[in-house]
C-alpha cells in the first residue's frame, strides 16, 4: 500500500454478471456460512452431552422462527457448497473445464441443490414433527 | 568453490515456498465431506431431533459415534483452509493478518475439542 494512487486494473464494478462469477462468489459465501453452521453443529453436540436441560435451551433457539431460517439457510448452503464443491473437484480432474460446460454444470449445481434442500426438509418435517 | 546447484533449493518449493499442502489438504476434506457429510444429512432425518434421550442415544452409538467424529474433524479442518484464504484475501495489515488468523485456529482447534469431548463423552456414559 506504498503507492495509494496506482492504476488499479477493472474489478467488479466493470463486468457483466454471469452465472461464473456469481456461483464463485456464493462457494465462499456458502463456505464462511457454514463455518457459522459448524458453530451450531458443536453447541448442538455439546448441549447433547451436557445434558436434557442445556439441549431444551437449545432447542428453544433452534425451533424459534429465526432460528428455522437459519436452519434452512445453512441446509441451502450445505447443498449448493456440496454441488459446487464437486463441479470444483471435477475441474481439478480435468472434467468440464470448458465455458458451456461451467455454464450447464453451473445450473446443474444450483438446481440439484435447491432440490435437495426441498426433499431434505420434507423428510425432516413429515418424519419427526418438529 | 560450491559445486551444488541452486536447483536443490527450489525443487518443490515455488516462489511462495509452500501452498501443495493447503490446495491438497483442501481438497482431500472436500471429498471426505462430501462423503461424511451426506451421511450425515441422510441420516440425521432418521433422528427425533427434539426428544433428547433419542438424540443422545444416537450420537453415542457405534458407527455414528466414529463417523460424527470423522465429520467434525474433517468439517473444521476444510473450514479452517477456507477462512484462511479469505482472511489472506481481505485482511491487507501484516499484523492484523497474523491475528485473525490465529484467532481462527484457535476457535477451530476449540470447537473440535469440545465437539469430540462431547461425543466421546456420550459413547462412554451411555451403553449402546
Amino acid at each position: 500500500m506504498a503507492q495509494a494512487n496506482r492504476p488499479l486494473s477493472p474489478h467488479l464494478g466493470i463486468y457483466r454478471w454471469q452465472v461464473s462469477n456469481t456461483l464463485s462468489i456464493l462457494h465462499r459465501m456458502s463456505g464462511m456460512f457454514l463455518t457459522l453452521g459448524a458453530l451450531v453443529l458443536t453447541a448442538w453436540l455439546v448441549a447433547a452431552a451436557s445434558g436434557a436441560s442445556s439441549y431444551g435451551a437449545l432447542l428453544v433457539v433452534l425451533k424459534s422462527p429465526l432460528g428455522m431460517l437459519a436452519l434452512f439457510g445453512w441446509s441451502l448452503a450445505f447443498f449448493y457448497h456440496l454441488c459446487n464443491g464437486i463441479r470444483h473437484l471435477c475441474w481439478d480432474a480435468g472434467w468440464g473445464f470448458t465455458i458451456p460446460g461451467s455454464r450447464a454444470t453451473g445450473w446443474t449445481a444450483v438446481i440439484t441443490a435447491c432440490a435437495l434442500t426441498l426433499v431434505f426438509w420434507v423428510v425432516v418435517l413429515t418424519g419427526s414433527g418438529s | 568453490m560450491r559445486f551444488r546447484s541452486p536447483l536443490r533449493q527450489a525443487i518443490g518449493l515455488g516462489s511462495a515456498k509452500y501452498g501443495f499442502e493447503h490446495w491438497w489438504g483442501q481438497r482431500l476434506s472436500a471429498a471426505g465431506l462430501a462423503l461424511l457429510g451426506l451421511w450425515f444429512a441422510v441420516s440425521i432425518t432418521g433422528v427425533d431431533l427434539l426428544d433428547h434421550a433419542a438424540v443422545s442415544a444416537w450420537i453415542a452409538s457405534m458407527p455414528h459415534a466414529i463417523l460424527l467424529i470423522l465429520l467434525v474433524a474433517t468439517l473444521l479442518y476444510h473450514s479452517n483452509l477456507g477462512i484462511n484464504v479469505v482472511l489472506e484475501d481481505y485482511v491487507h495489515d501484516g499484523g492484523k493478518l497474523v491475528a485473525s488468523l490465529a484467532a481462527a485456529r484457535f476457535i477451530h482447534v476449540a470447537m473440535a475439542v469440545a465437539a469430540i469431548y462431547s461425543i466421546v463423552k456420550l459413547s462412554l456414559g451411555v451403553q449402546a
